[in-house]
């Protein structure tokens, strides 16, 4: 018997997946986001607002990933300018997308037609914390109703957020969440995310949300014109 | 639940670097998975043994050494391991903290007939 040294990264091969998905996205100059938070906190419908305030001067395209049903992609499909349903009940990660799932959408989205590309992940706070996709900005959603502590119980997908957006603050009167105590937890792991608190009901905090990618997406795009 | 595609790139990494070494057995493989790294061991085995059957590396035995959550306080430097899920320096009381260990997963190195 003897001994071999690998030393390899087992998330290598999802990882060089991601890279080239990302390359495919600058080639098109498509800014990628991607959306992840637990079940009902909100993703869909922080993408509708988002598309409703957005879509006069970007055109948005849509990768929705779910367990089952094409419910959410249903709800999407007259307002966006494409969208591809990933089910994943039937694959590997059936709780997370992963870098291969969104090289497949990729292949069936006109990439030359979409500016701006919001990937709605699995409803999890878990498994989506360990991919990355190719996307340009991470971004997760807490809604106040599941309460103050997921950073704490959850701390790797609060580490690695650009943005962490505070959903249903229109609750405020009705549950015990206590905003600065949030964010003061997700600021101990992560010192440069970004926070938005906003309803995705009354459309409150939308706006500045919004402002928050358009700045992202120039910068993005003066980065690349730079090169 | 996401092991299975996790145990997949396991089986095709040692298969892989069985082949270039010749080797016609895998007896061994010594996993490092970090503590923060969100795979479960035990899971990993149960599809490996699935997906490893009939090629070289059937039987082999899975070695994870585990490695630690390690922090680092941003305040005043130190780095430690948390105990628990609460994560405030142990001597400043912080709990601005950076994450320098603990996510990592990867073949460290394999025995081989």
């Amino acid at each position: 018997m003897r001994k071999i040294e690998v030393v390899q990264n087992i998330m290598e091969a999802n990882d060089s997946i991601a890279a080239q998905n990302q390359q495919l996205l600058d080639k098109h100059e498509v800014f990628a986001i991607n959306i992840m938070s637990s079940p009902g906190a909100g993703k869909t419908s922080l993408i509708l607002q988002t598309i409703a305030r957005l879509k006069n001067k970007l055109r948005i395209g849509v990768i929705e990933g779910d367990v089952a049903s094409t419910i959410d992609a249903e709800k999407i499909e007259s307002h966006a300018a494409a969208v591809v349903q990933i089910n994943t009940k039937n694959m590997p990660e059936s709780c997370s997308l992963i870098a291969n799932m969104i090289d497949y959408a990729l292949k069936n989205l006109p990439l030359r037609d979409i500016d701006l590309l919001l990937i709605e992940n699995v409803g999890n706070l878990i498994c989506p914390s360990e991919f990355i996709l190719g996307e340009h900005k991470r971004v997760v959603i807490s809604s106040l109703p599941e309460g103050d502590d997921k950073p704490i119980k959850y701390p790797m997908i609060f580490a690695d957020a650009n943005a962490v957006v505070i959903n249903k603050v229109d609750f405020l009167p009705y549950v015990d969440f206590d905003i600065s105590a949030f964010r003061h937890a997700v600021e101990g792991l992560n010192p440069k995310v970004k926070f938005f608190e906003v309803s995705c009901k009354t459309g409150a905090g939308i706006e500045d949300w919004c402002s928050w990618l358009l700045s992202e997406i120039t910068a993005a795009s003066k980065i690349k014109q730079r090169r | 639940m996401h092991e299975l595609g996790i145990t997949q790139s396991i089986v095709n990494i040692v298969l892989d670097k069985a082949k270039e070494a010749q080797a016609s057995k895998i007896v061994q493989i010594n996993l490092v998975a970090g503590k923060l790294a969100g795979f479960v061991p035990e899971c990993i085995q149960f599809y490996f043994d699935i997906l490893s059957k009939d090629t070289i590396a059937q039987e082999a035995s899975l070695i994870f050494t585990p490695a630690p959550a390690q922090l680092r306080c941003r305040n005043c430097s130190i780095t430690f391991h948390p105990q628990d899920t609460l994560w405030s320096c142990p001597k400043c009381d912080s709990q601005s903290v950076e994450i320098i260990g603990g996510r990592e997963l990867y073949v460290e190195s394999m025995e081989v007939e």
